[in-house]
């Protein structure tokens, strides 16, 4: 019960962590069943249709329900700590933020089980994704609207949420030029998210009135334009590739200077190149539309501002090695999946920079050099980031620590599996084997590689079996994590108890540099000096009325998808009501006296 | 500091930013209509790209709009933004009923904008311009209709406002703060139906 009222961003932060971890097993099944489809020629163990429902699922699953939850989990659970804040500026938004964003997950996977999920490929392509392609699978793609939909609420509010949180609640001395990295890219992303996401909000719900009350906007008879939702979704679409990759870019910056014990190198240059790649990620969507024929005017600038992109990056890649050259480096697990990332997202970039040539993408388009360039960047930048951040951070949030040697067998596993998987696919897509098609011919040269791919799949499995193990084990532990596990903690989450109690700091810290708690431990001190005297804190009280108002924007989707508009209406007025409710009551909170201040407060 | 003065029984000179978490309510809501801005851009894109796809038979842009009436409409809103305005002046200066009074006429305004909108649209209906009739009418209901929805929702919000205030609580800092982003709130649609105004009718007569 305390888990569903909750409105505690460490709390959340786990809510996020679960069930973001639960759709990327889902995602990954996924994965798995494709591999399995494919590990041979003509293979029969998936239909054509369920291939293509798979497919769509996999990539919708793991970008939506899987990698943003999770990297909203690390915000939520670390943002806070790294700016020295008691709270998010609106923790009852943020619990609204996680119980959309599961109402809308749990409705695209329902899909699943009422007659098909949707089957016209995560980016959703109009006109496939018009009712006129729908065949014997009719509500297919009217869940991952209404879903996504449902899913896209909880990703704006959770931005704005951070974007207030970061720039109003900052410990005194906090500057913006004294931010942890992580803390950066977390407002970089979330201010993509903040102009990117109601891109798509409009996109989707274009589609889904051409869908459910035949509107015209892509239906090219009358006067519709296909070309349209292509531009719409990826200036939306190309952004969200910056609101995964760059957190982890935070990530990699936090524990590469951790482990090196040295400071970041080029921690302005850093905070520069993450704003640059924040505004070039919006000039660059059309490349994904070379082939659309937008001529070759568009096609050179989109190519030239793409390949602009590899500067920032680079200036990235070479402050993160400068970093660790000369640093006395401690190859801990969290340590290792960021060594690891480094020339594994090297090559997704180069692989980009190839693809950002307008003329050579007519021959990468639609093949699986393309699937293997992004999945370097995402599996390879974003979830090898993520498994460093939550190895690092475990403690934190849970105070217990992962297991170094089963840390390490999911790190090889992993990464081995991982370019396995990967690597080949560059050569078969340059061999023109073509992507999101469920089968291919014996005797085109495909069939060896393929069935490395597919060994490879199996290995990233066991990675993560090993990290799940590893959880498990960890949390039949007591809870026993110092405040600074890692001993060379550098910034303001470390000076706190493991987990952090529920107000988070006693007493808000002094911040006098860059690196806080570094510079107090050079000066010989073992605490940071307090910015304000001992006395009562004030918490928001918890509300069971986010998960009210999300079942009912739940219930109100499917009313709609099925044309019951009475049981949609009902939805929209329970989530209403939970909003007029919500403006009715006061909510005073309560007051955290000082001498309670002992209790530790995370207990998952 | 001003927070403290409140506790004197002063009334803070921005009593929206009296406290923190009005603060944080201000900030946000400012964050939040640069979503609503790229959502209406969007929407505004997707209709200047389907804007001549009228289809053989069905009514122009041309033949359709009345100018008179559309330009009654928006004399009502820009007013209707000018009351705001007086409201949250009111506001500031502690004027409880003065604010009330201004609150109010800004969503009789805003209900008489409503109205006219409504009349505007059932008679297009009959006109043979429906929602499903072409890429151009689908776009032009939903362009103006989510702008008119956002109008219906300011009017809701800011009635369930004056309820509040008038019969519940008061004006507080708290309050002060709601009062503040409402009227952000029905400036930001205001000003987002200038640009339909141009772009949808004017463009729509001329070109």
């Amino acid at each position: 019960m305390d888990w569903l009222t909750t409105v505690d961003h460490k709390k959340i932060g786990i809510l996020y962590l679960i069930s973001g971890g639960f759709f990327f097993l889902v995602g990954g099944l996924e994965a798995i069943m494709i591999r399995i489809q494919l590990w041979q020629p003509e293979n029969h163990f998936v239909s054509a249709d369920t291939y293509n429902e798979l497919l769509t699922m996999h990539g919708t699953t793991m970008i939506f329900l899987a990698a943003m939850p999770m990297i909203f989990a690390l915000m939520n659970a670390i943002v806070p700590l790294q700016i020295g804040a008691r709270d998010v500026a609106f923790p009852f938004v943020n619990a609204i933020g996680f119980w959309t964003f599961f109402a809308g997950g749990v409705l695209l996977n329902v899909s699943w089980f009422t007659g098909g999920a949707p089957d016209a490929g995560w980016t959703s392509y109009v006109p496939l994704a018009t009712d006129a392609f729908n065949g014997g699978n009719v509500h297919g793609v009217d869940y991952y609207v209404v879903g996504l939909q449902i899913a896209g609420i909880g990703t704006l509010v959770g931005g704005i949420n951070f974007l207030a949180t970061i720039i109003n609640m900052r410990a005194p001395g906090m500057s913006f030029m004294r931010l942890p990295l992580f803390t950066w890219t977390a407002f970089i992303t979330s201010a993509l998210i903040l102009f990117a996401f109601p891109a798509l909000t409009v996109g989707l719900v274009a589609l889904m009135f051409d869908r459910l009350f035949h509107a015209n906007f892509f239906e090219v008879s009358n006067g519709g334009n296909a070309v349209l939702w292509e531009h719409i979704f990826w200036i939306f679409g190309h952004p969200e590739v910056y609101i995964l990759i760059l957190p982890a870019f935070g990530v990699i910056s936090e524990v590469v200077s951790t482990f090196s014990r040295k400071r970041l190198f080029g921690y302005s240059s850093m905070v520069f190149a993450t704003v640059l790649i924040g505004f070039l990620a919006f000039m660059v969507w059309a490349h994904h539309m070379f082939t659309t024929g937008l001529g070759p005017v568009a096609n050179s600038l989109f190519s030239i501002a793409t390949m602009l992109i590899a500067v920032p990056t680079g200036i990235k890649i070479f402050n993160w090695l400068f970093t660790l050259w000369g640093g006395s480096i401690r190859f801990t697990t969290a340590n290792l999946f960021a060594v690891g990332f480094i020339p594994t997202f090297v090559m997704g970039g180069v692989t980009g920079v190839m693809l950002a040539s307008a003329p050579a993408d007519y021959q990468y388009h639609d093949t699986y050099f393309v699937v293997a360039h992004f999945h370097y960047v995402i599996v390879g930048g974003l979830i090898l980031g993520l498994f460093s951040g939550l190895h690092y951070w475990w403690p934190k949030m849970f105070g217990r620590m992962l297991n170094e040697t089963l840390g390490k067998l999911t790190f090889w596993f992993f990464f081995l599996g991982f370019h396995l998987t990967f690597f080949v696919q560059h050569f078969l897509g340059l061999m023109g084997m073509p992507r999101r098609v469920w089968t291919y011919l014996d005797g085109l040269g495909f069939d060896d590689l393929n069935m490395i791919s597919t060994v490879g799949a199996f290995l990233m499995g066991l990675g993560t079996i090993f990290f799940l193990i590893n959880i498990v084990t960890s949390a039949a532990k007591p809870r026993d994590a110092a405040d600074d596990p890692w001993e060379d903690g550098r910034t303001l989450e470390w000076t706190i108890p493991s987990p952090a109690p529920e107000y988070n700091f006693a007493q808000t810290p002094l911040v006098r540099g860059y690196d806080a708690y570094w510079k107090e431990k050079m000066e010989g001190k073992n605490a940071m000096t307090p910015a304000e005297p001992l006395g009562p804190i004030h918490m928001p009280s918890p509300s069971i009325l986010p998960l009210i108002l999300s079942i009912g924007l739940f219930i109100g989707g499917l009313g709609f998808m099925y044309h019951h508009t009475i049981v949609g209406i009902i939805g929209l007025l329970i989530t209403f009501g939970c909003l007029f409710t919500r403006s009715l009551i006061d909510d005073h909170g309560f007051h955290i006296e000082p001498d309670e201040l002992h209790d530790k407060g995370v207990k998952a | 500091m001003s927070a403290h003065s409140h506790a004197d029984g002063q009334w803070p000179h921005e009593p929206e930013k009296a406290t923190l978490e009005g603060r944080n309510k201000v900030l946000g809501f400012w964050l939040f209509l640069g979503a609503e801005t790229v959502l209406f851009g969007t929407l505004f894109s997707a209709f200047l790209a389907l804007r001549h796809q009228v289809g053989e038979g069905n009514p122009t842009p041309n033949e359709l709009f009345e100018l008179p009436m559309v330009a009654a409409a928006t004399v009502i809103l820009l007013v209707s933004s000018l009351t705001s305005v007086f409201a949250v002046q009111a506001m500031h200066l502690n004027k409880v009923k003065p604010m009330l009074i201004w609150l109010l006429v800004t969503i009789v305004l805003g209900l008489g904008f409503l109205g006219l909108e409504i009349y505007e649209f059932t008679n297009y209906v009959k006109e043979g311009h429906k929602f499903t009739t072409s890429a151009f009418s689908s776009s032009f209901y939903t362009l103006v209709g989510f702008h008119g929805a956002h109008v219906a929702f300011g009017v809701l919000w800011i009635g369930l406002l004056i309820m509040q205030i008038a019969f519940k609580k008061g004006l507080t800092v708290t309050t002060a703060s709601k009062v503040y982003v409402a009227g952000i709130y029905w400036h930001f649609i205001d000003v987002v139906w200038v640009f339909i105004f141009t772009v949808v009718y004017l463009m729509g007569k001329v070109g």
